[in-house]
């Protein structure tokens, strides 16, 4: 799958880069669909000695050459729920010189980052390479509930129903963006939803 | 002097009102007849007697009812308030830093009696009589952040310096220019600039962000924001704004002139003594515009300079769809004579609108 070129935008919208094969005593990966393409393209066997793989497929099927890689620890996960008490195990243990590598959705890429910072992992050892869907898991700053996967602009909140338009701003403790009801100064003009690319 | 506090609410009757007093000392923002962003920074030390620039927190007529107000957000949603957990020193700092300045600055209204650790603070105004142990967050009723901002008019940013960046770590923000801590917590200074426009771009953050990082102990600084507000509504939240938002379209060309409302932030910067946080009182100043025109000189002006704002900062202050009704309201007050320089009213030195 090709990778999106995300537009220039504002200053607290993350900046996603390339995986690369570092230096570490150790190397998680941690990737959502597509994102197993990234670490496809980064595995080599001397990373994979020391790998461990924690990938959520969302009806991807890289499973199965993801294993292939012979990482030292393999997961599948259902889900990021599912995954993350793993995800927060292992982060735990970690020891210095360890490696992180995310790969795939945004909201994985965030949500993974946000527990490797408060595991203590040193930002620089950190590496993001955002692969397949563009959707952002986006919070509602009215009710505060989280939707995961909003591909449009405007979307509806799957907690409280407001028409919220889809903010660049950025929050890497909630790993969310901001939406904010589009119709407030003009109850029930809800705009057409477009991807939010587009 | 004593104060004469109003009884009056911010919500539902918006029954708030500035005396004679308060318009003659609100802090205009604008030196000159154009606005753009810049860092416009100076020491806070004081100002002109009277003025909302002479004490290190200023106090007025809307003290008590600014403190009932700043309850009943907490009540409905106690996220304004937050704290990330290394703050709580810089918590007590900023407890001790309005408690002694106000007990200095108003004898009258507010006293502080230190015998070694055990604190006895008396606030008048709002009827409290506490006595605790400093830096045991036991005998408080609240964190050492929430106690003392309950009792001081404006928001409060606390702000962590680490990696050579300011980091919004704590805070209490309810009276905000449609902003959310909530979302915000825990990002740098650029990340929480991230959507303001145009100021990026030239350069403003930059160099304002490298301004604070120096800011010593005992000398604090301050600058003026604002922006524009419907309604006398202090707590204009992202929150809330899909209740208040629809409000901006209540306007009228009759009733434009009490409803429109000029904010003011009077924003100052403190540096904390223990922790080496810094701290960004945010204090926001209403009036009308029908109170603003009694002073010509701010009539002639303020017509200029909304009709003169760039159409991305209109957009972003929120008045963009107003601005013509704003207009052709704030023409009447501007005969196009030649304004002086600076923020004061300059009463006695300017001619009356020629009609």
């Amino acid at each position: 799958m090709s990778k999106f070129d995300f537009p220039p935008s504002i200053k607290s919208r993350p900046v996603w880069g390339t995986l690369e094969p570092r230096p570490g005593a150790a190397h998680l990966f941690i990737a959502d669909a597509h994102g197993a393409e990234a670490i496809l393209d980064v595995a080599t066997p001397d990373l994979m000695a020391k790998g461990h793989i924690i990938y959520i497929p969302r009806g991807e099927d890289f499973a199965d050459k993801l294993r292939a890689l012979n990482p030292a620890q393999f997961y599948e996960g259902p889900s990021y729920a599912a995954a993350v008490s793993r995800i927060r195990r292992t982060l735990e243990d970690a020891h210095m010189g360890t490696q992180v590598y995310l790969s795939g959705t945004e909201g994985l890429m965030g949500q993974a980052m946000n527990e490797a910072m408060q595991a203590g992992i040193e930002y620089a050892a950190i590496q993001t390479e955002h692969r397949g869907s563009i959707a952002r898991r986006m919070q509602c700053v009215h009710c505060k509930g989280i939707t995961e996967d909003v591909e449009t602009d405007p979307f509806v909140c799957s907690h409280c129903g407001l028409n919220l338009f889809v903010r660049d701003h950025y929050s890497r403790r909630l790993a969310a963006y901001q939406g904010v009801r589009v119709d407030a100064e003009d109850h029930g003009n809800v705009p057409a939803p477009k991807g939010i690319y587009e | 002097m004593t104060i004469q506090f109003n009884d009056e609410t911010f919500r539902d009757d918006y029954s708030f009102h500035n005396s004679q007093w308060a318009i003659d000392r609100f802090p205009f923002p604008f030196h000159e007849d154009s606005y753009m962003y810049a860092v416009n920074m100076e020491q806070h030390r004081g100002g002109p007697e009277g003025s909302v620039y002479e004490k290190r927190f200023d106090v007025d007529e809307h003290y008590v009812a600014e403190m009932r107000d700043r309850a009943m957000v907490l009540a409905d949603d106690p996220l304004r308030c937050q704290s990330l957990p290394h703050m709580t020193l810089a918590g007590w700092d900023l407890l001790e830093l309005i408690m002694v300045s106000k007990s200095e600055d108003y004898p009258d209204l507010f006293e502080l009696h230190r015998d070694g650790d055990t604190w006895r603070w008396i606030n008048k105004p709002m009827g409290i009589d506490d006595t605790f142990t400093f830096l045991d967050e036991t005998t408080l009723p609240y964190g050492p952040m929430e106690y003392i901002t309950r009792q001081a008019q404006g928001d409060f940013c606390v702000l962590d310096q680490r990696d050579d960046n300011l980091w919004m770590d704590a805070g209490m923000v309810t009276t905000q220019a449609d902003w959310s801590l909530d979302f915000d917590i825990g990002m740098n200074f650029f990340e929480w600039h991230a959507p303001v426009p145009l100021a990026h771009e030239k350069g403003i953050f930059k160099r304002a962000l490298k301004f604070l990082l120096n800011i010593q102990q005992g000398a604090p600084a301050r600058r003026l924001n604002w922006t524009m507000t419907v309604n006398p509504l202090l707590d204009t939240s992202p929150e809330n704004y899909h209740k208040w938002g629809i409000q901006k379209t209540t306007l009228t060309p009759e009733n434009i002139g009490a409803k429109q409302h000029l904010r003011v932030e009077l924003q100052t910067f403190f540096r904390l003594p223990r922790s080496n946080a810094l701290v960004f009182p945010i204090r926001c100043y209403l009036c009308s515009f029908q109170d603003l025109m009694t002073k010509p000189k701010w009539g002639r002006r303020l017509h200029r300079v909304v009709r003169d704002l760039p159409v991305e900062l209109a957009t972003y202050k929120g008045f963009i769809d107003n601005r013509p009704m704003m207009l052709d309201y704030l023409s009447q007050f501007d005969d196009g004579l030649p304004t002086s320089p600076g923020v004061f009213p300059d009463e006695e030195n300017t001619p009356p609108l020629s009609s």
